[in-house]
């Protein structure tokens, strides 16, 4: 069976630095995977090629084994693969509410509508009203999202990849920036979330990987040096080199 | 759950619904043709401004997108509905929708231009084509060159002929910039619209949820042109004469500055910019015929030190203390 997500062979070149080195990776239906790597190591990288922000130089990657290596970046979400952003892209003036109901009917392809009233398609409020409450935004729904606290804004961020109903969701550092009291709801969420969808959660913080992961990828130089198990990624003798500057040991 | 659906429901209903000045507004407008009865030419070159200025407010308050030529497409309306009067069939209504569908094509294809790159950009290119479509036109002969060309219209609908007094002229083209507006003003409360409102704030997460942002610049872009179109197709039909000054730079400049001034982003900031403009413009020329236009500077220079976006704010807050708010 395809994986969800694969890539193969996926290279980016920035004048001699080569960002990704032929990246081979591997995310299977229901995955709960998580890919670290100490800061340089392309993840940033990897995450631009997979949603269309870069081209890779050479390489292709497969969504649920179709190619979609030379499709536009809105085209991928419709495929079905989302994200979310280490630092929030949100509409600020917009209401979560205005927000996530226009990433659903964008979804059913009713976001060119000209000609009906925003809303008048109950079916797509009532699916962005029960998303919101998904994430626990129901009470802020028509609040300006700029006047959100930080760490409910990053809810709006999962909210609106949800949204596309994801077969494969990208998770960038979900947790980063908010406050030590509120990374338990994002967890929460994130664990929540029904085996149909596909996680990838790139991540710093070690606490999360372990307490979510059931796979993780490790990327280094813009090439994966590991790939199995939580305690076999913890034992590895490169991957604690590569984090903690170790000489792996004959 | 339900009710969280309702309010949802609720939301969308209250923020498209209309005001109470709204209506105000536009009785309002239709009684300037009664109380003003000599002054039907003004009324008529004001509503063509303002329809010019919605257009504007379509890609600058609702998309984002600058333009310093945007008279490129009033100009290609007007010689479009001229010629199209004088070789084919002379109907006005025809011919406002022959300039508007002209000036439609020019802005879709010239609308891949002003994709990608900053407001800068997006200035020098919008500057480029309408100097290039004024150079084309003045130097072709069948757009009559310097000389402009001058039209017989036929009656509005068989019955009502453009008259001296500019009657027809200021009904017709109030009619059309209500009927305009009205679409206007659906396409800003749709999803389209409500999408455009998010490829203007975030381009990069508009793209993340599906929306293909450059297809909806295009789509808008066209409109705009096509209403820009409309309004010089208007002007041509109802002055029956188009000339060079249908393309010049001061016209672009004019929707920007009354644009600014009445509010970009609010649908009603072009048409009330337009009326305090002509009327300012009126009143200065009246009092200083020789001045008016140093006085004109004079606010233009205001404006700029005061800051665009300080005083845009300014009708914007007012808007929204008279519950007017556009969008």
């Amino acid at each position: 069976m395809a994986a969800a997500l694969e890539t193969v062979g996926l290279t980016r070149r920035f004048g001699g630095i080569v960002a990704a080195n032929a990246i081979a990776l591997r995310v299977e239906e229901g995955a709960r995977q998580a890919l670290i790597g100490p800061n340089g190591a392309g993840k940033t990288t990897l995450i631009n090629l997979l949603t269309g922000v870069l081209r890779p130089d050479a390489g292709r990657i497969a969504l649920a084994g179709r190619d979609i290596s030379a499709m536009p970046r809105h085209r991928r979400v419709k495929a079905g693969l989302a994200r979310t952003f280490q630092i929030n892209q949100l509409f600020p003036q917009l209401t979560p509410l205005d927000a996530v109901y226009l990433a659903v009917a964008e979804r059913d392809g009713a976001g060119a509508r000209w000609w009906r009233r925003s809303g008048d398609d109950r079916q797509h409020v009532a699916e962005a009203e029960a998303l919101l409450a998904t994430v626990g935004l129901a009470d802020a729904a028509t609040t300006p999202v700029h006047v959100l606290p930080y760490g409910r804004q990053r809810l709006v961020e999962i909210a609106l990849a949800l949204a596309a109903r994801p077969r494969v969701l990208l998770l960038d550092e979900p947790a980063a920036g908010v406050p030590e009291g509120e990374r338990e709801d994002i967890l929460r969420i994130v664990s929540a979330l029904p085996r149909e969808v596909s996680v990838l959660l790139i991540e710093h913080d070690m606490d999360l990987v372990f307490s979510f992961a059931e796979r993780i990828t490790v990327l280094v130089d813009g090439a994966v040096i590991a790939d199995g198990p939580p305690a076999e990624i913890a034992a590895d003798r490169r991957v604690r080199a590569a984090y903690l500057g170790e000489e792996p040991h004959g | 759950m339900s009710a969280a659906v309702e309010a949802g429901f609720a939301h969308f209903r209250r923020r498209a619904a209309w005001r109470p000045l709204e209506y105000a507004f536009w009785i309002a407008v239709v009684a300037s043709l009664l109380v003003f009865p000599r002054r039907l030419s003004f009324i008529n070159e004001v509503a063509i401004l303002g329809l010019f200025v919605l257009s504007l407010d379509l890609i600058l308050g609702f998309a984002g997108i600058v333009s310093l030529g945007h008279v490129a497409f009033f100009g290609v309306g007007a010689y479009a509905a001229a010629l199209f009067g004088l070789a084919v069939f002379a109907d006005p209504l025809v011919g406002v929708l022959v300039g508007g569908a002209t000036a439609a094509l020019v802005g879709f294809a010239s609308s891949f231009l002003i994709l990608r790159g900053s407001d800068l950009t997006r200035l020098m290119i919008t500057l480029g084509v309408a100097s290039l479509l004024y150079e084309l036109a003045n130097r072709l002969s069948w757009t009559g060159g310097a000389n402009g060309l001058n039209l017989a219209p036929d009656p509005v609908f068989g019955i009502w002929s453009f008259d001296l007094f500019g009657r027809t002229a200021a009904i017709a083209s109030l009619a059309v910039l209500f009927l305009l507006f009205l679409l206007a003003r659906r396409i800003v409360h749709s999803p389209f619209g409500l999408s455009l409102r998010a490829v203007t704030e975030n381009r990069l997460r508009a793209g993340a949820i599906g929306i293909p942002t450059h297809r909806r610049l295009v789509a808008i872009y066209t409109v705009s042109a096509a209403y820009a179109g409309i309004a010089g197709a208007l002007l041509a039909e109802t002055t029956q004469f188009v000339s060079l000054d249908l393309l010049a730079f001061h016209r672009s400049a004019d929707a920007l500055v009354v644009l600014v001034l009445g509010g970009a982003g609010t649908l009603y900031g072009g048409l009330v910019g337009a009326i305090v403009f002509r009327v300012l413009q009126d009143v200065v020329s009246d009092l200083t015929p020789q001045y008016w236009e140093f006085w004109v500077g004079v606010v233009l220079v205001l404006v700029v030190l005061a800051g665009r976006e300080r005083l845009a704010r300014i009708p914007a807050n007012l808007y929204r203390r008279l519950g007017l708010e556009g969008a």
